[in-house]
């Protein structure tokens, strides 16, 4: 018994030992990347050039995206991967370079000094985008809205598009004269979980009954069509184009909500400390100085204006 | 008890004393009831108290140095998290508790059902017992998310007049109709362990078939399988999480919905303390009920 009891020990001083050498392995290049390590050398080499991107595969951009990917945010035809465009259940090709999303990522792709062909999409889905440890892309493009919270766990990049929810519902249910917040307390709201709709449905409009809360925007209308739900909450591009192609049956866009508080926006998702948030902000400004990304959401989100449904 | 009844099943076999298995677990010397008083059993205790404090020192410090502890501290353990998401998750989690009691009466009524059709006797029964059987096989089959997402979603697209569209009676409903398909077999586990000899004898005293089952059979196998039916209760109220994906906003749904609005696990682990506060007193609470029921039968049987 007592050489089994110093067994036990030699293994605990063992194990500590080794568990110490990868603490101390570990921290050394944490280390040398908060100080001015490879910053400091490029002082003369310009960081944004492509060559020196830090990018997961050198020389190729991997973005991450949800599969299926959903107009109007990914359109286009034909299959990417795992991707399967059918444009009339309103399903995209992240490849396809259609589609605001996609457009935008070829866009910050070329402001790198990259070509469509150096450009390479991985399924990634909403929850996978902020798990902790190595990513499996360069960045993740998939509406996620930039919050402070969130801001801790990963690195969000300026915003790409400044959104704000809609409200959508059957055509001729009572909830679709709606014009106050007040109007709409008394009905079963739902939205996607992770949304800014849900946040929104909580926060601001407060309804007597507790918000059902989805997995996928499939569900979400499945809900609302079967009477579950009286009207769900999206953002207002993807509330249009759920009517627009019938997504919802019967189908009406009852309103757009005002921004309250800090405006809404997406940003691309980032490992936390990744200093390729920088090269990527300073093309989403030249982008947005050119006007490109003006014209790119003027070209796939066409006027997604509704009639504001006030607080 | 039953006189000479045939061998309990496996999970049925719960005959080893509490001070038994105390001492298995700590490993003391010369196995059996090891008493404590003996210095070989304070020996085991103290073997037992060191060994267990090394091997868990070894994981810790292991763990905390790890190179990714201070993310997974920040993003697992987070204190400010755990305040902030807590009275939510447990105000969540009280929908938890209404799914798993409203359910678990109805499926021991519908199991018990379920298995008294399954032990019926002769042929003029058959189509009966095929139902049973073919109804436990099916459900037993399909894993719940499944029961529950189709039938959740499907079942008021129906549009039926006076059937509730609400997801938690949807919930329910898939509940009781897949975990009474387990719980039959636990009856009928316990219906079998009952000596035919029994019956035979409630019959010869001049009880009807229906009568033997009702005061003969059913009192003797019902207490054989509190704890297996305790078992898929565990279960049950587990798997009232898996009620989320149709728009309930249950306990582990709550927690979901704070870990996609803040990206932070620690919620996760709130939720995962709600269900365990439950489930281990219940555990304790049914060893103690057996423990009593044997003590008292085991004294009638001296007597």
């Amino acid at each position: 018994m007592r050489k089994f009891l110093i067994g036990l020990m030699a293994l605990a001083v063992v194990g500590v030992a080794c568990s110490n050498d990868d603490g101390a392995g570990a921290s050394g290049p944490t280390g040398s990347t908060g100080s001015t390590g490879p910053t400091g050398s490029t002082a003369s080499v310009d960081p944004c050039a492509p060559e020196s991107l830090n990018l997961l595969t050198s020389g190729t951009l991997t973005i991450g995206t949800d599969n299926p990917a959903f107009q109007p945010w990914f359109g286009g035809t034909g299959t990417y991967g795992p991707w399967k465009a059918k444009p009339d259940s309103g399903t995209g090709n992240p490849a396809s370079g259609e589609g605001f999303e996609s457009a935008v990522a070829y866009a910050i792709a070329d402001q790198l000094g990259l070509t469509a062909d150096q450009v390479t999409w991985v399924p990634i889905t909403f929850t996978e985008s902020f798990k902790p440890g190595d990513k499996g892309f360069d960045f993740d493009l998939n509406e996620i809205s930039y919050s402070p919270d969130r801001a801790q766990a990963v690195d969000f990049s300026e915003s790409y598009y400044d959104v704000s929810p809609a409200l959508v519902a059957i055509k001729g249910t009572p909830i679709t004269d709606a014009t106050t917040f007040a109007d709409l307390k008394g009905y079963k709201l739902g939205a996607q979980i992770g949304t800014t709709g849900y946040s929104y449905i909580v926060n601001n409009i407060q309804p007597d009954a507790q918000p059902a809360v989805f997995d996928k925007s499939v569900d979400v209308i499945q809900a609302l069509s079967n009477g579950q739900i009286d009207g769900y909450l999206t953002d207002a591009p993807t509330a249009y184009v759920n009517v627009l192609i019938g997504q919802v049956k019967n189908g009406v866009v009852v309103g757009q909500v005002p921004a309250i508080g800090d405006q809404e926006y997406f940003g691309l998702v980032f490992g936390k400390g990744n200093p390729l948030v920088g090269c990527v902000n300073q093309a989403i400004e030249a982008l947005k100085s050119d006007g490109t990304l003006d014209s790119l959401e003027a070209k796939w989100l066409k006027d997604v204006t509704f009639p504001e449904i006030q607080q | 008890m039953s006189v000479g009844g045939q061998p309990d099943q496996e999970y049925l076999n719960d005959n080893d004393d509490t001070v038994g298995r105390r001492s298995r677990i700590l490993g003391g010397g010369g196995g059996g009831k090891g008493g404590r008083g003996r210095p070989e059993g304070r020996r085991a205790v103290v073997i037992a108290m060191i060994s267990t404090v090394v091997f868990f020192g070894v994981i810790i410090v292991a763990v905390v140095n790890s190179a990714g502890w201070t993310v997974v501290k920040q993003t697992f353990f987070n204190g400010e998290q755990f305040r902030e998401s807590f009275p939510g998750i447990a105000r969540a989690f009280l929908v938890n508790v209404k799914l798993f009691l409203t359910a678990e009466v109805f499926i021991l009524a519908f199991a018990l059902l379920l298995a008294i059709m399954r032990s019926l006797p002769g042929p003029v029964f058959f189509p009966i017992r095929a139902l049973s059987i073919g109804y436990v096989d099916l459900f037993r089959g399909i894993p719940t998310i499944l029961v529950i997402y189709t039938l959740g979603f499907g079942a008021p697209a129906l549009d039926l007049a006076g059937v509730p569209k609400s997801a938690e009676f949807w919930a329910v409903v898939s509940l009781v109709l897949v975990y009474s398909a387990y719980v039959a077999e636990v009856y009928r586990a316990g219906i079998e362990s009952v000596h035919e000899s029994q019956v035979s004898a409630a019959r010869s005293l001049g009880l009807s078939r229906w009568q033997s089952l009702r005061f003969v059979v059913l009192p003797q196998a019902i207490r054989r399988v509190i704890p297996p039916l305790l078992n898929d209760f565990i279960g049950l109220q587990k798997d009232t999480a898996l009620v989320s994906v149709l728009g309930v906003v249950e306990a582990a749904r709550q927690a979901g919905i704070d870990n996609a609005a803040t990206f932070n696990y620690t919620p996760f682990l709130a939720t995962a303390l709600l269900f365990v506060s439950i489930t281990i007193p219940l555990t304790r609470f049914t060893d103690w009920l057996v423990a009593r029921d044997r003590r008292r039968r085991q004294a009638g049987g001296v007597r």
